[in-house]
């Protein structure tokens, strides 16, 4: 059996679990519709029927069992209850547990496995019984070809062979049988002879509900009769047959020669429409739909080819801005008309970028839906009831994007449910509803992506937080921290709130593990919490992974770029609205308050001669914690499109630098990480040692 | 020897064969993509001395190194004069800045003598073996110890 | 000219799975994702044997049974039902949609091509 095919099977299926997941958690909340149900049910048939095609048989047996309920469910014989649903759910997850085990060749838990097989035979009436593997794989005998073991066996031929008189209605050549296949299917069997008797049809009449030819047939074989009706299996009630065996003896007849059979006469008209055999009332599920509701058609492709698409296009996009580099340096006369064309050029580049982005572009929505089974899942393992409630589904990112947050966002949803939700008692005491409620919402905002995780727990403990991080030595004692700064411990690595690990949260990552999962998304997380109210992490994603807006701005005669999103405003600022503060350091005041500058220079070792503050230009941007910070460049030149490039792959991880991108004269420019770089400044440093500073850093602001 | 393209015995294996702080080395001609010129780079924050920049090749980000920097054998100062190998190795491209490039050696695979062992400085760390010429030796680099976060290495 | 099969289903596996048996075996296969696209296909590809499976989304295989053999072309081609389902009443009810056989699903290609060419003569 091919691979490939193999592998379509487990991507098909990867599909499937994802209707199937998505389906059941509609019947859960109850915003399921009728067609809902069939659709779960045929997610776990297909399964079922690939599965069987590898001779996976634990996959078949589960699913078999599992889409006899369903289908009992569909019929309407069973009734949608909570219990049920329960079950369903739960064999929902099993049910892609085993299709994982069985991509990758391993096996499942077998209790699981058992109980879920247990409650479902339950559902079933058959509680205890264990046919359910026998029932599994007496399904998938292949029964059109199969030989019927319940004949009795001959252990010698007791026939010389059979007379057979054979007789078709109308309706076994409208089912697209054709008789001289039949007797050709019989004289493999042994030497056959045919005559065909013509009734005698009333002239000119066209009832051809009345039979118009029999076929008298001889048979001389040595096989069994039911090999006979094996033959003639599929047009049983379709024709009139007998069959008569011929005794040994010496009335066998002779003649041995094998006639050509008789053609059929043709059906020239085999289904006049007045007599049409069959109702024609056309069954509603049949009817067929002029506008099928289902999904779009779509184009599936390799995903390599798209991504070489997308280098392309990255190319061209700095290709535009080299050739639009180029011109403006000869200083054309402005009656050129280049200019409008070059307009144009750069357009139309932006607009393949954007169609060839939106191929990767992916709908939130099974990322969310398999956050789902986290919840049942946490929640079992804590002990504390908790229901999800999504957001913004068709929310579209990146593919990667898709890929590389379910780490993350299992972590959060685990601990939002572990560390964020009180048991019962409490949420009873803070007259809260019993169940807790995890938010998973998804959408656009000024370019970016936001995609929040949020409980209705009870807040950060913000003084058990500065607690442990004192205590594990993150921290010194004396650190004067604001709200927020003690809120962003938690991403700090050796963090862990859990007091006792629980066998939950405390798999050996920590909130660190996906702040760098985010971080290397080109992503930011932030926290938001209020006491008795719950807590919220934000996550900010690029849209697209390939290309940034950017503010190309000059530092110590190096080109950077600072993405425009985290930028707020451009400030050239007055002599008076600067001001001193400590050793070397400055404040910004700005609608009545001060921010601190920080020298980006200073913070990544470029400047050898610290420039005149009073000559920078300064971007006021958004910290993690929430509040502004001001960072000092020596100009701005352009606001544009980068391409981002990679520095990791032929490099590695530059404190402060995101990535790079290659400019308009080809020269590559390095791109900001304006959170890093107020990390890394020693403002920060002071009291947050931050891990991805390396060294201590020459330069900087003293608060 | 575990040169890294394991060549059997008696194969010729072709270097290409440079000058950097005044002593010669070479890299097998598998390993080298192209060379060109050198062309001012984009400084990198935080970088250890023999880390010059990035280069744009044909829109890849190529880190460059000063060699013999790398080597313990002193920065050079480039010029227009100077020379990129870009080399391939572990899945990475890496830009070596030498002095210049000498000639293609042909040498049988015999004939590449594994490095002496003697103290461990920054040149014999990076020196996979030696290779005889008319008028001295070459060494042969060990790009996997130049390439700044390869995993695997020849240690 | 090649033997033409129009194969119905709405897993992908199992069409892929069909193709490469049917190919093999010298067949020309065109496939249909379920009963609207098959039915959709069917005109322009007139094939000589329709092979469809029964659970389906938008149609099912007994609505491209009727579909085909209330058609106005190619109305009596051998239409095989292709199913997991063993059970006697469903075989009936496709007998008595049209269906000219039927094979369960798992199917091994020998059986496959042995019923195709049983009910085909191709």
């Amino acid at each position: 059996m091919s691979n490939s095919i193999r592998d379509t099977f487990f991507e098909e299926c990867e599909d499937l679990l994802d209707a199937l997941i998505e389906g059941l958690s509609e019947m859960s909340a109850g915003t399921h519709e009728e067609e809902t149900v069939h659709a779960v049910f045929r997610a776990v048939h297909s399964i079922k029927g690939g599965a069987g095609a590898f001779g996976l048989d634990q996959l078949v047996n589960f699913a078999h069992t599992f889409e006899t309920v369903l289908d009992r469910v569909r019929s309407g014989e069973m009734e949608i209850e909570p219990d049920l649903m329960r079950v369903l759910q739960r064999a929902g997850d099993h049910l892609s547990d085993l299709v994982e085990a069985n991509r990758i060749e391993s096996g499942v838990d077998e209790t699981t496995h058992a109980g879920l097989l247990g409650q479902l035979n339950g559902f079933l009436g058959k509680e205890g019984e264990d046919d359910v593997a026998d029932d599994g794989a007496e399904e998938f005998v292949f029964e059109a070809l199969s030989i019927d073991i319940g004949a009795p066996m001959e252990t010698a031929p007791q026939t010389a062979g059979f007379e057979i008189r054979f007789t078709p209605r109308p309706e076994l050549y409208a089912n697209g049988h054709e008789p001289l296949l039949l007797f050709q299917s019989l004289s493999q069997l042994g030497s056959l002879q045919v005559t065909c008797e013509y009734a005698s049809p009333p002239l000119g009449a066209s009832d051809w509900q009345a039979p118009a030819a029999s076929w008298q047939l001889t048979l001389a074989t040595s096989e069994p009769e039911h090999a006979i009706h094996e033959v003639f299996e599929f047009v049983e009630g379709l024709c009139e047959l007998d069959v008569q065996p011929i005794p040994v003896g010496p009335e066998q007849p002779e003649q041995q020669v094998v006639t050509e059979p008789a053609q059929a006469p043709p059906p020239t008209d085999p289904l006049p429409k007045p007599d049409h055999p069959r109702s024609a009332e056309p069954r509603q599920e049949s009817r067929p739909d002029p506008k099928p509701a289902g999904p779009r058609p779509t184009l599936r492709v390799d995903l390599e080819r798209v991504d070489r698409l997308i280098n392309t296009v990255g190319e061209l996009i700095i290709n535009q801005a080299v050739i639009s580099q180029r011109i403006e340096e000869m200083n054309l006369p402005s009656g050129a008309g280049l200019t409008t064309e070059l307009e144009d050029y750069k357009l139309l580049a932006r607009e393949i970028q954007e169609g060839v982005m939106a191929i990767r572009a992916q709908p939130v929505k099974p990322l969310f839906q398999r956050m789902s089974r986290i919840v049942r899942e946490a929640s079992d393992a804590t002990g504390k009831a908790a229901r999800l409630v999504t957001e913004g589904e068709s929310t579209e990112v990146d593919k990667t994007v898709v890929e590389r947050l379910a780490d993350p966002l299992t972590h959060m949803i685990r601990n939002a449910i572990d560390h964020g939700l009180e048991n019962a008692e409490k949420r009873a005491q803070a007259g809260k509803e019993p169940v807790g409620t995890i938010r998973l919402a998804a959408f656009h905002r000024s370019g970016s992506v936001l995609i929040e995780v949020s409980d209705d727990g009870a807040g950060l403990n913000r003084e058990k937080i500065l607690e442990i991080a004192i205590s594990k030595g993150l921290v010194s004692p004396e650190a004067d921290l604001n709200p927020g700064e003690i809120d962003n411990l938690l991403f700090m690595p050796g963090f862990s709130t859990a007091t006792e690990v629980s066998n939950l949260s405390g798999r050996g990552v920590g909130m660190d593990v996906v702040k760098t999962a985010i971080t290397s998304l080109g992503g930011r997380v932030t926290i938001q919490t209020r006491a008795g109210e719950g807590t919220t992490f934000s996550i900010v994603l690029p849209l697209t992974l390939a290309v940034m807006d950017g503010m190309v701005v000059t530092v110590s005669d190096q080109t950077m770029v600072v993405p425009i999103s985290s930028i707020i405003e451009t400030i050239r600022p007055s002599p008076g609205e600067l001001h001193r503060f400590g050793v070397d350091g400055w404040l910004l005041s700005i609608r009545g308050s001060y921010v601190p500058i920080v020298d980006v220079a200073g913070c990544l070792g470029t400047g050898d001669s610290r420039a005149d503050i009073r000559e920078q230009v300064l971007l006021l941007v958004q910290t993690e914690g929430q509040s502004h910070c001001a960072l000092a460049v020596d100009g701005i030149s352009d606001q544009r499109q980068v391409v981002i490039k990679s520095l990791e792959g032929n490099y590695g991880h530059i404190p402060g630098v995101s990535a790079a991108t290659i400019l308009g004269d080809g020269k590559i420019a390095l791109i900001i990480d304006p959170d890093a770089v107020i990390a890394n400044s020693s403002a920060s440093l002071r009291r947050l040692p931050d891990p991805r500073l390396e060294k201590e850093l020459p330069h900087g602001i003293a608060l | 020897m575990a040169s890294p393209s394991e060549p059997s015995e008696n194969e010729v294996i072709e270097f290409v064969t440079f000058v950097a702080g005044e002593q010669s080395f070479c890299i097998e001609i598998t390993q080298i993509r192209e060379i060109r010129r050198w062309s001012p780079v984009t400084l990198l924050p935080h970088a250890p001395d023999h880390v010059l920049g990035v280069m744009n090749l044909r829109g890849a980000v190529i880190p460059i190194f000063d060699l013999a920097a790398k080597l313990g054998l002193g920065r050079i100062t480039p010029t227009e004069r100077h020379v990129i190998i870009i080399a391939a190795v572990s899945g990475q491209t890496i830009g070596l800045l030498v002095d210049s490039v000498s000639e293609i050696l042909s040498v049988r695979s015999d004939s590449v003598q594994e490095a002496p062992n003697v103290r461990g400085d920054d040149t014999t760390s990076c020196v996979l073996g030696v290779v005889p010429v008319e008028d001295g030796m070459t060494r042969v680099i060990d790009l996997r110890r130049i390439v700044p976060n390869a995993t695997e290495g020849a240690a | 000219m090649k033997p033409k099969v129009l194969a119905i289903d709405d897993s992908r596996t199992i069409r892929e799975l069909l193709r490469a048996c049917l190919e093999n075996a010298g067949f020309d296969v065109t496939t249909g994702e379920d009963g609207v696209d098959g039915t959709t296909k069917f005109p322009e590809v007139s094939p000589d044997v329709v092979i469809t499976d029964i659970n389906m989304p938008n149609m099912d295989g007994f609505g491209v049974i009727d579909t085909i053999r209330r058609g106005e072309v190619n109305r009596s081609v051998p239409i095989l039902v292709l199913t997991t389902e063993s059970a006697p009443e469903l075989k009936a009810r496709a007998r008595e949609a049209g269906a000219t056989g039927w094979i369960v699903k798992p199917f091994d290609d020998a059986s496959l091509v042995s019923v195709l060419k049983r009910v085909t003569g191709l």
